[in-house]
Order: structure tokens, then C-alpha cells, then sequence
């Protein structure tokens, strides 16, 4: 635990290690966590099925604008027929896996920690442990699974929806032709763009996951230690997405 | 009318696997030293739960009731002393060891600490469901066998929301006798429970322990309560026993300190003002 001399490089690394070691941690019981698939599943529906309609509302809207933008300075240089492979790969590479993140992040994830975190503070996690049970086990681990598993799926559809946006926009509001847009989208996104984002999205779900599950696990036991756990959640997740996206994207281009 | 049905008919043994006694030693802490910022909670503790009887854990707040909950089911290990547990010298336990002692223990906690994502039924069936591989049909049996115990089979179906503070005490009383344990630990169980609820909370301790000859540990201030069903009691102040025996022997104990706890008289050895700076002084300084 980190005190107020510290400075703030060493808790830094401190905090660094402890989640390091909390992953070990939530890693060793993922396995036997696998045995209880009923609360994995359960996990996967809190998870994604509830951000489904802040996925979807913002998968459509973030195509449109890219419809709308993409029009704009595609037509410039007179390929606004190009205007389907930008929505996509922009969508499949970078803006899917990003934002789905950001919205899990903001949903989902201030969901698990205040959930953990209120557990802890009401002596439920004690109570397990009382019982001979693991909490890392029991609560923790099935929530990290679900985050890992519920990223990919939530991102597809926010791709597909964007996708569409992009499509309502650019061919039935700008007049694009329906078939060049789809037929070069077709012959331009290949395996490894959507591998891309498909990587992104795994990475970014385990960070975020494990993210959420440390601060709840972690927290005060008070009303106000959970209320700083959920913004830590928030701020941590966010920065640690964009940084994640930098370092594959660099790694991705240096490989292509 | 009480239903209890062990889950099997173990014969309880002690750290060397001889069947064990009644009125044998169970918990026994010695010259236990425990600190928290540098005050001392416990200073040489001294305490023995017996086989079979109710032992209760009294003493004003703050003396470290809950504390010494944490020290015997190891989730506080103390800085200088022995607890031991069924013989085993709990803060050398390694997890798997310490959770095969906890699994002979059951808790009450003070809110009941019911796991408020599942139903009452649920919540019963927690501990059965991740120890062992037991049939549906058995676990559910089980279940409602210990719900008709505490007088809540009824209430098999609602959420722990939906419980009143006295009905979520008994369902985490059901939760814990489930998997039949040899110790039952009730940490503060009277707080906040109506006269009638206290009642029956203090009926359904007193029953579980003559009915399935369990060891009941009980952390109270509740003194009237206490002294109608424990056999043993400990008074804590301190850091340290200052009285133990029956309740009826604390009763008529004639130090000052176990009379003011016993009667619950608002000055005496517990000062009833925090230490502070002279009254008058006090008022008369101007603002800082």
C-alpha cells in the first residue's frame, strides 16, 4: 500500500506490480472458473448485452460522421466512390475497437468495480472467504472472462452498425453508387485488417477487464473509496486503451 | 418446531484424529499481542471456547471483539501469541489448510453479508453448491430443511432487499449451519434487531447449539441476551480479560469495571468523556 511520502514514480511501479500481480492472480483461477459456466455467461450478459444499445446508438452515429466526413474530402479528389473502404477500415482498425473500449469502459466497467467494491464494503467477499470460498474465483474471474469475451462481439457490432451509418449517409443521402461502395469494400478490407481490430479488441477488453475487476476488488470499504475506485476505473481504462492502440497500432505497421 | 438434519455423521476429531470430547478445548488463544498503528488492541489475551457450550465475547466497544473473529478464523494474524483452532496453530496455516479449517467453521456476520445478487434459496445453497457435486434435488432439500430451521422456508424465493434486518440475519444463519459446521461464530448478532427478532435470534443460537452439539462463539454487548444463553463468557477491556466464568458469575462480580459493563452505567472506569483539554478552558480560548 502506498503512502504520502512516496513518490510518485515509486507508487507508480508499486501499482504497477500489484496489478500485475492481481492478473497472476485472476489468471490461475480462470481455468477452474471454466466450471461454472452459468456465471461466466451471466458475466457475458451484463457485460455486453446491457451496453448493447450505447454500442449500437454510438456505432450509428460514428459511421454517419464518417459518411459525412468522408464524402467531404473524398469528393475533393474526386473518389468519393472510396467513400465504403475508409468507412471500413477506419471503422474495423481503429474507431471500433477505440470507442467500443471507451463506451465498455464508461458502462460496463463502473458497473463491475461499484458492483466488487460494494460487495467487499457490505463484508460479502469476507463471507465467501469465510465459507472456504474464493472470491477471485467466484466474482472476479467470471467478470474478467466476460470482459475479455464480450469486447470482440460488442466491437463487431459496432463495426457492422458503423458500417451502415456510413451507408445511410454516403450512398441514400450523398448519392454515392451503392454498388461501388460495397464492391470496393469488399475487394479492399482484407483478413488482416480485420484480425487488426479483431487483436485490438481482445487487448483492450483484457485491459479494460482488468482494470474494472483490480479497482472494485481493491477498493475502500467505504462509500467514498468506491465512488474513487469507479472514477479510477474510468480514467485508468481510458489512457490505458489509447496507449494499448498506439503500441499495436506501431507494432502492426512495422510487421505489415 | 426445529428440523436439523446433518449433512453426514462425522465424528469430530482433533488435530491428531482422535475423536474429540465434549468440553474439550476448541479455541484456544494464549498471550495473544495485537496492534493496529501502534495501540494495542489485545496485550497478553488469554481465552478457551469449549466443545459444545456458547462461549460469549463481551465487552464495551471498541475492545477488539470483532478483532479477536479475525484472529481465530485467520483473516488477521496477531503479532505475537498462539491461536489455535481444532489444534491447528491458524496463522501458520497455508491457504488450502486454512480453508479446510474454515469449511468446519460457520460465520454470522453483523448485516449478514447475504450475496445480494441471488435469492434467498441461492444464497442458502452458495456454500453447497461450491464444496460439493450433490444432486439438485438433494441440495434442494438441504435447503429448505435449514430455511424451515430459522422459520424462513417461505422466503426461498425473495431478494435479500427484500429481507427485513432480522429476516437476513436468519437466512445468513441458515447459510452457515448448511454445510453442518463445528463451530459457529455470531459476530454482533443482536445490532439493530427488534425485541421480537432478538428473541428469536437469541432462541435460534441457543437451539443450534444443543441440537447439533456444535461450539457457538457469540461477539456481543448485548448483556441481558448474552447472559440467557452463553455458558462461558469473557469480559474484554483493555486488551485483556477482565472477568470470565458464567454469566451469573460476572453478575455478581464486585470490580468496578464488570460492574459498569454489567449494568451498563455510563460513567465509571470508561470514562464517558473522550480524553480532552479542561471544559471551561475549552470555552473560554478564543477560535483558533
Amino acid at each position: 500500500m502506498s503512502n504520502g511520502a512516496e513518490s510518485v514514480p515509486i507508487a507508480a511501479i508499486r501499482r504497477v506490480g500489484s496489478v500485475a500481480v492481481f492478473l497472476g492472480q485472476v489468471l490461475a483461477q480462470v481455468p477452474p472458473a471454466f466450471a461454472k459456466p452459468r456465471l461466466i455467461v451471466q458475466q457475458i450478459y451484463n457485460a455486453g448485452a446491457r451496453s448493447l444499445v450505447i454500442i449500437m446508438l454510438s456505432g450509428l452515429f460514428v459511421g454517419m460522421v464518417l459518411g459525412l466526413q468522408g464524402f467531404d474530402l473524398l469528393q475533393r479528389f474526386g473518389s468519393e466512390d472510396a467513400l465504403g473502404v475508409a468507412a471500413a477500415l477506419g471503422l474495423l482498425k481503429e474507431l471500433g475497437p477505440v470507442v467500443t473500449a471507451l463506451l465498455f469502459a464508461g458502462r460496463a466497467g463502473t458497473s463491475l468495480t461499484s458492483e466488487i467494491g460494494l460487495m467487499k464494503a457490505t463484508d460479502q467477499l469476507t463471507a465467501m472467504q469465510m465459507m472456504a470460498v474464493d472470491p477471485v474465483r467466484y466474482v472476479v474471474a467470471p467478470r474478467f472472462i466476460g470482459s475479455f469475451i464480450a469486447m470482440p462481439l460488442l466491437n463487431a457490432i459496432f463495426c457492422g452498425i458503423g458500417l451502415f451509418g456510413a451507408q445511410l449517409i454516403g450512398v441514400s443521402l450523398m448519392g454515392v453508387d451503392a454498388g461501388a461502395f460495397w464492391s470496393q469494400t469488399q475487394n479492399a478490407v482484407e483478413l488482416n485488417d480485420v484480425a487488426e481490430g479483431i487483436i485490438k479488441s481482445v487487448a483492450f477488453g483484457t485491459a479494460c477487464g482488468l482494470i474494472a475487476v483490480y479497482e472494485g476488488y481493491h477498493a475502500a470499504p467505504t462509500a467514498e473509496g468506491v465512488g474513487l475506485a469507479t472514477t479510477r476505473t474510468v480514467v485508468t481504462s481510458s489512457v490505458l486503451v489509447l496507449l494499448v492502440d498506439y503500441m499495436l497500432t506501431a507494432a502492426f505497421l512495422t510487421t505489415h | 418446531m426445529l428440523f436439523f438434519a446433518p449433512l453426514n455423521d462425522r465424528v469430530a476429531k482433533d488435530s491428531n484424529g482422535s475423536p474429540a470430547q465434549a468440553g474439550d478445548a476448541v479455541i484456544e488463544v494464549r498471550d495473544v499481542v495485537y496492534r493496529i498503528g501502534g495501540r494495542a488492541i489485545f496485550d497478553g489475551l488469554d481465552i478457551t471456547a469449549r466443545r459444545g457450550r456458547i462461549t460469549a465475547f463481551m465487552g464495551p466497544s471498541g475492545t477488539g471483539k470483532t478483532t479477536l473473529l479475525r484472529l481465530i478464523t485467520g483473516q488477521s494474524q496477531a503479532e505475537r501469541g498462539t491461536v489455535r483452532v481444532f489444534g491447528e496453530d491458524v496463522p501458520r496455516l497455508k491457504r488450502r489448510d486454512l480453508f479446510a479449517l474454515r469449511r468446519r467453521m460457520g460465520m454470522l456476520f453483523q448485516n449478514g453479508a447475504l450475496l445480494t445478487d441471488i435469492d434467498v434459496y441461492e444464497n442458502v445453497a452458495f456454500p453447497l453448491r461450491a464444496h460439493t457435486e450433490l444432486p439438485e434435488s438433494l441440495i434442494r432439500q438441504l435447503v429448505l430443511t435449514k430455511l424451515h430451521a430459522v422459520g424462513l422456508r417461505g422466503a426461498a424465493r425473495l431478494m435479500p432487499a427484500e429481507l427485513s434486518g432480522g429476516m437476513a440475519r436468519r437466512v445468513a444463519l441458515a447459510r452457515a449451519i448448511v454445510m453442518d459446521p463445528e463451530i459457529l461464530i455470531y459476530d454482533e448478532p443482536f445490532v439493530g434487531l427488534d425485541p421480537i427478532s432478538m428473541g428469536v435470534i437469541c432462541r435460534l443460537i441457543k437451539q443450534l447449539n444443543d441440537a447439533l452439539g456444535i461450539t457457538s462463539i457469540v461477539v456481543s454487548h448485548d448483556v441481558q441476551e448474552l447472559s440467557q444463553i452463553a455458558d462461558d463468557s469473557y469480559l474484554l477491556s483493555g486488551g485483556k480479560v477482565v472477568a470470565s466464568g458464567t454469566p451469573a458469575e460476572l453478575h455478581r462480580t464486585e470490580s468496578p469495571e464488570v460492574r459498569q459493563f454489567m449494568e451498563g452505567l455510563p460513567d465509571g472506569p470508561v470514562p464517558f468523556h473522550y480524553p480532552a483539554p479542561d471544559y471551561a478552558t475549552q470555552l473560554l480560548d478564543e477560535v483558533p
